[in-house]
């Protein structure tokens, strides 16, 4: 037996083979630069019984192999072909070829099969793309808390990667069902006036209970509303996918495919199984976000600082800002209670509960209700307070409160003011010449003590002028350049008394600027503001933001 | 201004002219009452609610801050002005010319959290509500946290951020990258971006406007649509801040303050000479000279500290404050942070101390920042 002594990994050709191409597992066919087959070996004779010597390639029905060798006879001797290596199929088989170059110009294409290799590349880009696609909706699912979003990320995901088109619908509310509608890159959000119970199976996928697998339905069965607008084409297949909400009805999947597309396989319907999970869990998230979301906000409503506005003649402003960044209400309140006609005395309170945050706003809830309903006792505001005390100390809680009336009245251009502290910082005046004056108001705090002391004063204001009630959170407010400083009473004084003439929303505004300016990044308490203030025309606010505002001077 | 100028015709504009010297005047007054006549006029003449906005009022609104600066202005005189305008704005909203249903979509419009001037946002707000877009207006600083939550409870096709002040676009950064990762695209707008809108580039915005006009034109013409990769982080768009200098130098601010405070006593001799309340100024004017130089590192862009320099330079010549301490103030400061590569050279420059900043420092003659 001849062996070669070439170091060379290819093996030599020669026009006519020897033994040892002939023993090679992988199939030899070398054909002429006509295309013609000069010669095979066995394994050739065995993979391609008709491409004996003379067969033509074009005519073994490998047009892959037949028009890469064709391309390759038509180049020069000199150009290497290692690198020219093609793939096509052989019956039900993928074989590479790889052609050398004979001496004499003939061109040999060795065979290898490669189907499992290539079955294994095509499921490896299979699962790529499926772990790229569930990484994204997981992503873009995971990103929202709003079921608005999560139904088109659901509809508009498993419009690309699942189906043709998609219909998201969610549980029913109230009339009829909600229903996003995701074709192409297109999503469109509709609420429509059906009975889920007309396509089959989709009543039970929605109601969440009892546990539902996919189901095929019969697309003729499909109501119009259950196609995206724009879905051209007949519907081939359809499958309800319920959305598993855990507990929670998250909702329901339509996947629809055209008839020219193949049906779903039982790995692409484990696949779409595997989104609805992800896609159920964000949005049973979401529906219990927005479900906690509305309580809070129904609950926050009745604490939250009231807007403040022109009250009979007399400009009310009012600002807070609770300590914490989470919070929007803490120990800190105001209100404004309107006289019931001009000539009536219009209450304004402003307080602080010990404590911060929650537990502090509930009981500012607590205080505000008392107030209200102590109104009718608002002409001796001793007695008022003497009376909230003595709600405060039977109440179960053990805080204690401070606050400052204030009872407004319009006389003419003049605003007339009683007002009284309790335990509280005294209200400060601005007179329209700059000159700030500390109310001589004082008290004893509220819920502390069986009985309550404090003196009312009388105040009168000039058109122009205001009245500031404010919390300690503002002047006990510690920061500045040198980070350690207390904003203090003299540096609030100050600043007021170069807010003549403003608006007492521009007061309140300025305030509160410079002493978030002062804090910076650093921890606060919280802090109130009303401002009261005198107009300085002599006509009502021009615009109100709620009528046209419209005056013929 | 890339503002649609197709849709202010010669006449409109050359009305608009005359309604703004009626308002400026009006506010110059302090009279609300006056101001609100003047531009329901305007309205009753035919001029449409989306001009008077942005053809009058904005206009108006920008010089308060221009005379302001110029000194022409007092504090008071501003907020005055500011108020007025708001309540102006607040009765246009009430027109009958207004859309009675949103058709568009829904929007979400707010400052940044430490941004008080809201006006520019109302006035967006307020457009786009005019051109059919269902919008919630924030107001001004909204902390990020709310502004979050309030895109998971109503989720808007888009976020409108408004930032005027440049030290306020740290947080800015913070806030947009939140909201791309609720999922909601952010388009930003505002004079802290940059006039050519460079820092809402730097740091990601999926759309940035010069003004209102241009916001809601871009909104009309194609909503943009933020990536869910999942996969940016806000450090992704910045990578010097590995160096940390922003960091470190935000944290020590009160210390770099102190020090530097320290330092110019001992070799400043007019500081001697300073009342408490000059100190004060002073202590407050080098916590800003530290608050912008931390934003230019953030961004590493010197351009935006030798502007803020310039700029309180303007303004204390306008207020004949002399500013000759600047140098040393800023020489002491670039002595503290010799050991910070890119603070150094945002302090000290190409040329060495001085190119082109000007004194911040009031002398005891008084008038400050």
């Amino acid at each position: 037996m001849k062996t070669s002594k070439r170091p060379s990994s290819r093996p030599r050709v020669d026009t006519r083979l020897g033994a040892l191409p002939d023993a090679a597992p992988c199939p030899l066919l070398v054909a002429d630069p006509a295309g013609v087959v000069v010669e095979r070996n066995a394994a050739a004779s065995r993979l391609l019984p008709g491409a004996g010597t003379g067969a033509r390639l074009h005519e073994l029905g490998l047009e892959w192999l037949a028009d890469a060798h064709e391309r390759l006879a038509g180049t020069g001797h000199s150009a290497r072909l290692e690198s020219e290596a093609v793939t096509g199929q052989v019956g039900d088989r993928s074989f590479e070829a790889r052609p050398t170059r004979t001496e004499d110009g003939h061109i040999a294409w060795w065979l290898a099969d490669n189907t499992g290799r290539r079955a294994a590349e095509e499921a490896l880009q299979v699962e790529r793309e499926r772990t790229a696609f569930l990484a994204e909706a997981s992503n873009a699912l995971l990103a929202t808390l709003n079921v608005d979003r999560c139904m088109e990320v659901t509809a508009r995901l498993a419009a690309k990667y699942l189906a043709d088109a998609a219909v998201a619908i969610g549980p029913p509310a109230g009339r009829g069902l909600p229903l996003t509608y995701g074709s192409g890159d297109h999503v469109e959000r509709a609420h429509v006036d059906a009975d889920p119970a007309v396509v089959p199976g989709l009543e039970e996928a929605l109601q969440g209970f009892p546990p539902v697998a996919s189901q095929w339905i019969d697309p003729a069965s499909l109501p119009e509303w259950a196609v995206p607008p724009g879905f051209d084409g007949p519907t081939g297949s359809v499958v309800i996918t319920p959305l598993p909400g855990h507990g929670i009805a998250a909702g329901a999947l339509i996947l629809l495919r055209r008839s020219s597309h193949s049906a779903f396989s039982e790995r692409e319907e484990v696949f779409a199984h595997l989104f609805a999970a992800r896609a159920g869990a964000a949005l049973s998230a979401a529906r219990m976000y927005a479900h906690q979301a509305s309580i809070t906000s129904t609950l926050m409503q009745e604490l939250l600082p009231p807007q403040l506005e022109q009250v009979h003649g007399v400009d009310f402003a009012g600002g807070y800002r609770p300590s914490g960044q989470r919070e929007r209400i803490g120990g800190d309140f105001y209100d404004v209670h309107p006289g019931s006609d001009p000539g009536q005395e219009t209450l304004a309170v402003l307080g602080d509960v010990c404590g911060k945050g929650l537990d502090a706003a509930v009981l500012t809830g607590k205080i505000r209700n008392t107030l209200q309903a102590l109104l009718p006792m608002a002409d001796d505001h001793e007695r008022m307070l003497n009376l909230l005390n003595g709600a405060l100390l039977n109440a179960e809680h053990t805080r204690f409160a401070t606050l400052v009336l204030a009872s407004v009245v319009r006389r003419e251009r003049t605003v007339r003011l009683r007002l009284t502290s309790a335990g509280h910082p005294a209200p400060l005046i601005v007179r329209s010449d700059g000159r700030v004056e500390e109310a001589e108001t004082q008290g004893t705090l509220v819920g502390v003590l069986p009985e309550c002391h404090a003196d009312t004063v009388a105040v009168e204001l000039a058109p122009g002028e205001l009245c500031l009630l404010f919390t300690d959170g503002i002047i006990e407010a510690k920061g500045g350049p040198l980070g350690d400083a207390m904003f203090g009473e003299q540096r609030l004084a100050d600043v007021l008394s170069d807010c003549v003439g403003l608006p007492a929303e521009a007061v309140i505004e300025r305030i509160q600027m410079l002493a978030a300016q002062w804090i910076g990044q650093g921890r606060h308490d919280d802090m109130a503001l009303v401002a009261i203030a005198a107009p300085r025309h002599a006509h009502l606010s021009a615009v109100d933001g709620h009528t046209r505002g419209r005056y013929t001077a | 201004m890339t503002a649609d100028h197709a849709s202010v015709p010669a006449p409109a504009g050359a009305q608009a002219a005359g309604v703004r010297e009626g308002l400026w005047g009006a506010l110059q007054a302090g009279d609300e009452y006056a101001a609100a006549a003047v531009v329901f006029a305007a309205i009753d003449a035919g001029m449409s609610a989306e001009d008077v906005l942005l053809d009058v009022i904005a206009p108006v609104q920008a010089k308060v801050g221009t005379e302001w600066a110029a000194n022409r202005m007092t504090v008071a005189q501003e907020h005055t002005a500011t108020a007025i305008n708001e309540r102006v704005i607040a009765g246009l909203s009430h027109q009958p010319g207004a859309p009675a249903e949103a058709t568009l979509g829904r929007i979400t419009v707010a400052c940044v959290d430490g941004e008080w001037h809201a006006l520019p946002a109302r006035l967006l707000a307020e457009t786009l509500r005019l051109r059919g877009w269902r919008v919630d207006f924030l107001g001004a600083q909204v902390p990020t946290l709310h502004l979050i939550e309030h895109l998971h409870t109503t989720g808007p096709d888009a976020v409108a951020l408004s930032s005027s002040i440049p030290t306020r676009l740290p947080t800015a950064h913070a806030t947009i990258t939140a909201c791309q990762a609720a999922g909601v695209p952010v388009l930003a707008g505002g004079a802290a971006f940059g006039s050519d809108g460079r820092f809402a580039r730097l740091l990601g915005v999926d759309v940035w406007a010069p003004d209102a006009r241009a916001a809601a034109d871009r909104l009309a013409h194609e909503m943009p649509r933020t990536s869910l990769a999942g996969t940016h982080q806000a450090v992704d768009d910045l990578p010097h801040l590995a160096d940390q200098e922003y960091t470190l130098i935000t944290q020590s601010r009160p210390q770099l303050v102190k020090q530097t405070m320290a330092e110019l006593e001992a070799t400043y001799p007019p500081m001697r000479a300073y009342t408490d309340a000059q100190r004060q100024h002073t202590a407050e004017d080098m916590a800003h000279i530290v608050d912008f130089l931390a934003s230019a590192l953030y961004t590493d862009d010197r351009e935006l500290f030798t502007g803020f320099l310039s700029w309180t330079g303007e303004i204390l010549a306008a207020r004949g404050v002399p500013a000759d301490s600047l140098t040393p103030a800023l020489g002491l400061l670039a002595g503290q942070l010799s050991d910070f590569p890119r603070a150094t050279r945002f302090l000290s420059g190409p040329h060495g101390h001085g190119d082109g900043l000007e004194a911040v420092i009031p002398s005891p003659s008084g008038g400050r920042v």
